[in-house]
């Protein structure tokens, strides 16, 4: 059996999504999470991977690049978790929807792998077990493998 | 800290020899993307190849010098280009910051 692929390139600008009910059901729920996390507090320590420093080595000039870009970061990932919500039942995707997916999801592994304290040796695999991380893991892996796929497609359009 | 000022040329200098200008006081800033153990490897590729414009091949070294050197210096320029391209790393999800080149 040939692997699955979640998202094909039609070869008309559009990509095919094909995704179980079950996923799009965790994809809605894990993109209402952070929807949640970024409205009530956009400086939680978990956000910080959505937020790096960019001058570490001048705290003024840090503070003045934050100030000037915090907003629209946060408005740009809040409207393409915004886009996934609204297309979490979508089959079809045209190239800004399919950027937005992208978007949303490198967001939610950045968030999620924060909160596991993922190094680069973890090895992550959808096997399930008694651990109470394991359904965090296993949403990691998988958004890992819906990442990649995404990627692939959206590189077509390079 | 001042930005270097811009420096005046001839438009026949540029193109005869890159050696020919002081390119630091041109290019001031470097945009820096740092490693980390999250970001997928063929991500960073197409973010580079999305947001620069470069080739499969030059963006794969640069994620590659990320991957195993730590960082990797991706673009450089006036101060506001390097603001804009560090707010657009930030934007897909890179850890990228900028320093001063001197």
């Amino acid at each position: 059996m040939a692997p699955r692929q979640p998202i094909r390139p039609n070869g008309d600008g559009t990509f095919r999504l094909e995704l179980a009910a079950q996923e799009r059901a965790v994809l809605a729920a894990i993109v209402a999470d952070l929807e949640g996390l970024l409205a009530d507090d956009p400086g939680d320590e978990i956000l910080i991977r959505l937020f790096p420093t960019a001058r570490p080595d001048d705290p003024e000039a840090e503070a003045e690049f934050r100030e000037m870009v915090r907003d629209e970061l946060v408005a740009k990932r809040r409207s393409r978790l915004a886009a996934v919500t609204e297309l979490v039942e979508a089959t079809v995707l045209d190239r800004e929807q399919l950027a937005a997916w992208m978007g949303a999801v490198n967001d939610i592994r950045l968030v999620l792998g924060t909160r596991l304290d993922v190094s680069e040796d973890d090895e992550f695999d959808d096997a399930e077990g008694a651990d109470p991380e394991s359904a965090a893991r296993a949403a990691y892996w998988y958004l890992g493998w819906l990442l990649e796929h995404l990627v692939e497609a959206s590189a077509t359009e390079l | 800290m001042t930005p270097a000022a811009p420096v005046e040329i001839a438009p026949g200098e540029v193109l005869e020899s890159d050696d020919a200008v002081d390119v630091r006081a041109d290019r001031p800033w470097k945009v820096i993307v740092w490693n980390d153990p999250i970001n997928l490897m063929s991500y960073v590729t197409f973010v580079l190849q999305k947001l620069f414009g470069y080739s499969k091949e030059k963006a794969t070294r640069l994620m590659l010098d990320v991957h195993h050197k730590g960082r990797a210096v991706v673009s450089d320029g006036p101060k506001e280009k390097a603001e804009m391209d560090v707010f657009r790393l930030h934007e897909h999800g890179l850890w990228a910051t900028m320093e001063h080149d001197d």
